[in-house]
């Protein structure tokens, strides 16, 4: 893993200021980030989700990279179409998918298709947790027992993993990253950069109106779910490995409290001691899905 | 053709800084130049000029992810009304 030092960041900005995300928005975070990491390199395709509004309207555009809005469930599938013309002209361009945990919902099988024909693009799936940009509905990718609109109770299902799920459909580079790490998020971008084929990043992106936090927390929040287990930072290049950042929360000693995580969002206000002492039994379950990765993978 | 194509452009939801209701004020001489507040703005609204950061209150939204991260404590959140 190549380290990322804040002084060799690039100054020029590609996500421009004055946009119409949200205070302390994670997928702003993680514009500007992929911006730093791969610049001029980055045709973005955005299916509908709250990047597209960021974007901007009408005559101006709050990126500096080309920027495509394609129908919902179509990202993956125009991404093959655009790679494949860039090989055929031989023009220099990674087409790079930025879609919520809904793009990845409602196109799962265009998703599925291109990973399957490892096709050349990076998708990378900010994942807030729900569908933030329609008004807090539950999606697959919301945590067991988390509030949203549409699970006033606390959502009965658990949290699928998307990242599992690719690392199982054979993707070339799968990684997991959050805008809490954002020197991590940018050395995984570069890195799946430098492979060919059919890369994919889940980024973790807690999102302060939705999940019922203060704007400030963003990162604090992003770095508590890291900090407490709840999310595991790793990669896959061939080789499983557990991030650096991670590797100590491996051991359940150093992790954070989970109450810490957990009693700061709205979202999970609600909570009984059992439940959390659930949560806690699923991150330990899961933890120990990971390490047997690592050392089978 | 042309006015159909987007341009990138600062400032494409307007002056993003009516929007604040806390202001990051910046104090320099706890200022250890970490640069941690520049990369972490969500808004991309802090510049780095020679190796010192500079707050583009035109745009900040004020969300405070600036003062939270700083490790010196650098850049405090005040009220509009009192600054």
């Amino acid at each position: 893993m190549v380290v990322v030092r804040i002084k060799d960041l690039p100054k020029e900005k590609f996500l421009l200021p004055g946009n119409t995300s949200c205070q302390g928005c994670p997928h702003a975070l993680g514009l500007k980030a992929l911006g730093m990491a791969l610049g001029d390199d980055v045709v973005l395709i955005v299916p509908a989700g709250c990047t597209t509004i960021i974007a901007g309207s009408r005559d101006k555009s709050a990126f500096k990279f080309p920027c495509l809005h394609v129908p919902f469930a179509s990202a993956p599938a125009v991404a093959t179409g655009l790679g494949s013309a860039f090989k055929r002209l031989g023009k220099k361009g990674i087409p790079v998918v930025w879609m919520g945990d809904g793009g990845s919902d409602i196109g799962f099988a265009t998703l599925s298709g291109a990973c399957v024909r490892k096709d050349d693009m990076i998708v990378i799936v900010s994942d807030n947790e729900a569908y933030m940009n329609t008004g807090i509905q539950t999606s697959g990718t919301t945590f067991w027992k988390a509030k949203t609109t549409t699970s006033p109770m606390g959502k009965r299902e658990e949290k699928k993993d998307l990242a599992l799920i690719m690392l199982m459909h054979k993707a070339d580079y799968v990684a997991t990253a959050s805008v809490g790490y954002v020197q991590d998020f940018i050395s995984k971008l570069r890195k799946a950069s430098e492979i060919d084929g059919f890369r994919f990043i889940h980024l973790h992106s807690p999102c302060p109106p939705g999940w019922g936090f203060d704007s400030s927390e963003t990162v604090e929040i992003a770095r508590l779910a890291v900090k407490c287990g709840a999310w595991i930072l790793w990669e896959f290049d061939g080789k499983f490995k557990i991030s650096p950042i991670s590797k100590p929360y491996a051991d359940k000693a150093k992790r954070a409290p989970l109450t810490e995580y957990l009693r700061k969002q709205r979202r999970f206000r609600h909570l009984s001691d059992e439940d959390i002492a659930e949560i806690e039994r699923r991150i330990d379950e899961q933890w120990k899905v990971i390490l047997a990765l690592e050392s089978v993978f | 053709m042309e006015c159909m194509i987007a341009k990138p452009s600062k400032g494409s939801a307007g002056k993003t800084g009516l929007w604040r209701t806390f202001k990051p004020i910046y104090d320099e001489s706890k200022c250890n130049n970490c640069l941690l507040c520049w990369l972490y703005c969500p808004e991309n609204a802090i510049d780095v000029l020679n190796g010192k950061i500079s707050i583009d209150y035109d745009y900040c939204k004020g969300c405070g992810i600036c003062a939270k991260i700083c490790a010196k404590k650098a850049i405090e959140m005040v009220r509009e009304e009192e600054v």
